[in-house]
Formats: structure tokens, sequence, C-alpha cells
């Protein structure tokens, strides 16, 4: 049977799915009836047919687990499974956050150890663990701004700068935040555009938010200039670091005058991005930032931990102590890779990026051509001219059996396509891409039509996503 | 009304003057064939203060988002209803039925500093051939 059903289609009256033991309890009298919800129109299917309909929806999914994913700005790497075995074991997938701290000690040892170690790959002073995506860890990053400058008595600072290749969370955290915006150009190099930045850069600015290495892939090689430059006139400089995987243990956001910086454990510390989460934003602070840290840290001494709130916290940003289990994660990456083996990992990502560039640059415009960091943007534009858009390789890859990369972001590139290979990719797997790319290329040139009709192979062609944008069907409803 | 006697801002807005203070805002053909397919639009309420180059709306497009900037000072007097329930008016009639806002000017001076159609012709084949490069 296709996959084009769902199991209200398949109830009839009377299939069962479950048999249920003799009841061994006295029967109750059930509440008045007003008092009683409608019955719940639940479909009626036998265990097989359960079993079939989620066994064939299975098969459609996509996931690392496939095939290759280069999504880029996702870092969609392969993550160890044995790392779900660590965030599965009793004592940390069975405690209670309310448990007395004496019983915890375990998990607390861990949170403790891994506050430490991202300080230490980040080269900041503090770490809150609570944020639970990259987006809530710039939020959490910003209140720190704000908390900073207003304990300084400093109220004129309304205004975070961010560069035009910014991630689209970068200005809705601010706006989130209560920030204006303003928003600082990048040069024909990709760079930010120095003499605009100091035009824009004053007594109004609490923080300019700069992402390393850049959405584009690229590393800014004024970094140092662009840190002087905020610091000297006041305002503090706050990175995106959700594209660490580019240079763990290479470089360090302290090093490079960044006052705080938001990691995002789901991406490039081993647990699974996408799916809406569980994601970890953990905010990673300088010593100016950390007595105003979101609550609660863990402090450690002669082997015993604590939590506890920073003098003049934030406050608590989300329930408890944030997305444990990601934690756990992240935590047997670092311990099972070790120093050494997070260089290598960043390393090899950066090495597949350049080597998918050098490959493709041929085949695809490169608007920047300069060495770049874990992913490559190029632009669609020699394909438009043939009147073919991006949106239509990306969907005639799909027919390769390949999940496209990233399109249209960041936005300041014309017909964006975005690649991300990381490091868990083999050179074969690498030169399948660049064969199905330079396939699809040379379709373009002779048989538009069918990346114009694309995707062929799927379970579904072509999705109509203006006719879902404009007239969202939100809600399903059974039929009668 | 005839695109050719509108006036153009580089961010590829028009205005169509009614009278001398009076006039329709909308968005150029470059700009809607550049974002793509049109679903939503944020539009400034009636009575809005506008000012010559700032922000005055938004437009989504399955692409992305992008702000409307304002091609001269003035106050919102009513905007297009209809363009609001059909976004997608600004694709098909860009120059027309897709009309965004009416303004009253408070400083018509500023017309003179916009592109006559003929200049702002010029500008968009200069874009696409610096695009097709
Ligand atoms: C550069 C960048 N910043 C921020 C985020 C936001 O992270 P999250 O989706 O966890 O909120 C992402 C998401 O992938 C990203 O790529």
């Amino acid at each position: 049977m296709s996959h084009h059903y769902l199991l209200p289609d398949i109830s009839q009256p009377g299939k069962i799915g479950c048999s249920l033991p003799a009841l061994d309890v006295p029967p109750a009298e059930l509440p008045p009836r007003e008092l009683l919800r409608q019955e719940l129109e639940l479909p009626e299917v036998s265990e097989v047919e359960l079993v079939r309909y989620f066994t064939a929806l299975s098969k459609l999914n996509y996931g690392v687990d496939t095939g290759f994913y280069p999504l880029g700005s996702c870092t969609m790497k392969y993550n160890p499974k044995w790392h779900e075995d660590i965030a599965r074991l009793a004592g940390f997938a069975s405690i209670h956050p309310l448990q007395p701290e004496e019983s915890v000690q375990g998990a607390l040892q861990l949170m403790f150890e891994l506050q430490e170690y991202l300080a230490e790959i980040t080269g900041m002073d503090a770490t809150s663990l609570v944020p639970i995506a990259g987006a809530h860890g710039e939020f959490a990053g910003l209140l720190l701004v704000r908390a900073y400058h207003q304990h300084r008595g400093d109220r004129v600072r309304k205004k975070i700068l961010l560069t035009d290749s910014s991630h689209g969370t970068n200005p809705a955290s601010a706006v989130m935040c209560g920030f204006e915006i303003d928003v600082v150009a990048s040069d024909s190099e990709g760079n930010v555009d120095m003499k605009n930045l100091e035009s824009m850069m004053n007594d109004e600015v609490a923080a300019l938010t700069l992402t390393m290495p850049t959405t584009l892939g690229l590393f800014d090689p004024q970094i140092l200039e662009i840190s002087r430059l905020v610091h000297e006139r006041g305002g503090l400089l706050g990175a995106d670091g959700a594209n660490l995987n580019a240079f763990l243990g290479r470089v360090k956001f302290g090093e490079l005058g960044y006052d705080y910086v938001q990691l995002n454990l789901h991406k490039s510390f081993s647990t699974p991005h996408g799916g809406g989460g569980p994601g970890s934003g953990p905010v990673c602070v300088k010593e100016n930032l950390s007595d105003f840290l979101p609550s609660p840290l863990v402090t450690g001494s002669n082997g015993t931990y604590k939590l506890m709130s920073p003098a003049k916290s934030i406050g608590r940003v989300a329930s408890f102590y944030g997305n444990f289990s990601v934690m756990c994660k992240a935590y047997a990456y670092i311990r099972s890779l070790g120093a050494e083996g997070l260089k290598e990992a960043s390393e090899n990502a950066v090495l597949n990026a350049n080597y998918l560039k050098e490959k493709l640059k041929p085949y695809y415009h490169l608007p920047y051509d300069r060495t770049c960091m874990h992913e490559v943007v190029f632009s669609g534009r020699w394909q438009k001219a043939k009147g073919v858009h991006t949106v239509d390789i990306a969907k005639r890859l799909l027919d390769y059996g390949l999940h496209p990369p990233t399109v249209y972001f960041p936005l300041i590139v014309d017909e964006a396509l975005m690649i991300e290979p990381t490091e868990t990719e083999s050179k074969q797997t690498l030169d399948a891409f660049v064969e199905a790319m330079k396939e699809i290329a040379r379709e373009v040139e002779e048989n538009p039509e069918i990346l114009h009709t694309a995707p062929h192979n799927t379970p579904v062609r072509r999705l109509d996503d203006v006719r879902a944008a404009r007239n969202p069907d939100l809600r399903w409803q059974m039929r009668s | 009304m005839n695109p050719k006697e509108y006036k153009y801002t580089q961010e590829h807005e028009w205005i169509c003057t009614e009278s001398r203070n009076k006039g329709k805002v909308g968005l150029a053909d470059y700009a809607q064939l550049q974002l793509g397919d049109i679903v939503f639009l944020d539009l400034p309420a009636p009575g809005t203060q506008v000012e010559h180059g700032k922000k005055m709306g938004e437009v989504e497009s399955v692409k992305a988002v992008s702000d409307i900037f304002a091609p001269v000072s003035g106050r919102v007097l009513e905007i297009n209803q209809t363009v609001v329930d059909e976004p997608g008016l600004v694709n098909k009639d860009p120059y027309g039925a897709g009309w965004l806002v009416r303004l009253e000017l408070s400083k018509p001076a500023e017309l003179d500093a916009l592109m006559d159609s003929e200049k702002y012709d010029k500008f968009v084949v200069q874009l696409s051939e610096e695009e097709s490069e």
C-alpha cells in the first residue's frame, strides 16, 4: 500500500490492536455525562496495520543515517550512536530535577566539567548551560549585554549592530530582547565593511553580534581590529558561535576579543540537529559578564558539586537546568575525541568544504573565491541566466537521492547554495555529490525542463510552497 | 496610470503622484522578479508618518523577508487592502492593481531627487549586467 493514507482511512469499527487484561479492580461509576469529554475518534486498526503504517512512514525518512546531508549552516554531521547510550544511562536518564543535590552528584559533575570544557574551548571565563537552543543562547547573551550596560548606569545604548549576512535568529533575538537593530554591510570580499562599521559604531550601540566564521563560511581576518573598535567605543562584542565546528581547538573566541559566545551543542557537539529539538545553546562569557549569567550554574570544590546563582544573575531562562540529555552527549563527544580529536574533526570539516569548493567552482559561480572554513557558498546566477533557479537545482538533487544544500541564505548572495559537508563524510561521498552537481549543471544546458519539473523520483512531487504560505492549512480534520 | 511617468528609488519602490501632494506607492517589476512569489505584506496603518528612505513596511516572499522603504516623507492616507489579501497582485500587476499605499507628501520637493523612468530603466539594466558578470 502506498503511504498516501492515514490511519483513519483504514479504520473499521471493531478492529482492535490490543487486548486488555481482565478487570481486577472494582468498577467505579463514571462522573456525570456533562463532565465527560466527547468520545475521541480514534482510528480502529489491527496491530499489524499499525506496524505497517509506521514502518512505511519511517521508510520515507531522510536523515544523516540514510545519506549525505550538506545543509549549510546546520552542521548535519554523523553523531556516534554510542553517545546516545551515554545519555540513556540510568544515572542520567532516570533522575528527577528536584532530587537532593547529594543524590545526583554524578550528573552535577558532568555539568560542572562541561561548563569548564566549553569555557576552555571558547577561551572564556564562565559558562551557563541553561539556554535550550542556539537562538535562546543568543537571547541570553543579549540579556547579559543589557544587564551589563544597565549595571554601569548606561541607558542610551539601545542598539545592536549585525552584519547583513547574519542568520535570521540574530536580528530576531535582538528585537525580542528590546533592542533596535542596525545592519553593517559586508565588503566585496565577504568581510565586515570597516568604513561602514566605523561610521555606525557610536555610543548608542550596546554590542556588535558577529558570527565567526561568518555565515558565508569565511573567517574575517579583521576581527582583532573590529574588536578594538567596538570596545574603544564602549560596546561589547558577541559571537553567534553556531559555526564553531570550523575551528574547534584551533581558534578561541576569547582570544579574538569576544565578550560572549553562544554555542549550538546540537550542531557542533554530537546531538542531531533538526526535527525541532531538543537543542542546547550554552552561553560562555568573559569575566565582565560572568556575574550576570543565567542560573543555575554548577560549582565544584573538593569533589562536591552544587547548584548556585551568580551574584547579579539575569535569573532563569528555562525550566530547571536546560536540556540535560544534550549536555550528556556533548560531554561524551568531548571526552571521547579529546583535545587532539576535536582539532582533527574541525580540520576535516574545513578540508571537506574546500575540496567541494575547488571541485564545483568550474560549474557554479563562487562569489567569494578564497579559502573557506567549514562551509562554502555558491551562487546559482550562471544557471539563473539560463532560466533555472537555485530552487530547481535543489529539487533536482532529490532525484539523485541527495539532500540539497541550504538555499537562498545568506541573503546577500544571489540564488545562494550553501554547502556544508561536515567532517564525517568520506571522499567517496563527496565525489558522488560533485558528480551529481556536475550532471545537474549539464542538464541546465541541455534539458532545463527536467529541472523545472523536478523532483521526479520522490514520494511527492514538487510542493506548492507559494500556496502553502498564502493559504496555510494548519489543522487536519477527520473526513466524515 | 503609466509607469513611464512614475518616479523610482534605488530600492525599487515607485511613486505615482495624483496631485501635487498625493501619490500612490508600489514596488517595481524588478523588485517583484527578484523577490519571487510574494506571500505576505506588512504595510503601515493609515495615519502613520513615514520618512523618506526609512523603512515603512515589509514584504515576504517564499525566499525572504525584505524591507519596503518610503520613497518620500508623508502620511499614509490609505492602504491597498486588496493587495494585503492577495499579495500575488504585486507579482501580477506591480504598477497597477499591486499598488501598496497612498501617501500625502509632506515634502513634495523630495520627488526631484528620485529617478524618472528612463533613468531607472538604465539603473536596472546596469544592475542586471553586474549580476550576470
Ligand atoms: C549561524 C546560526 N545561528 C543561529 C542558529 C540558531 O540555532 P537554533 O536553531 O538552535 O535556535 C543557527 C541554526 O542552525 C545557525 O545556523
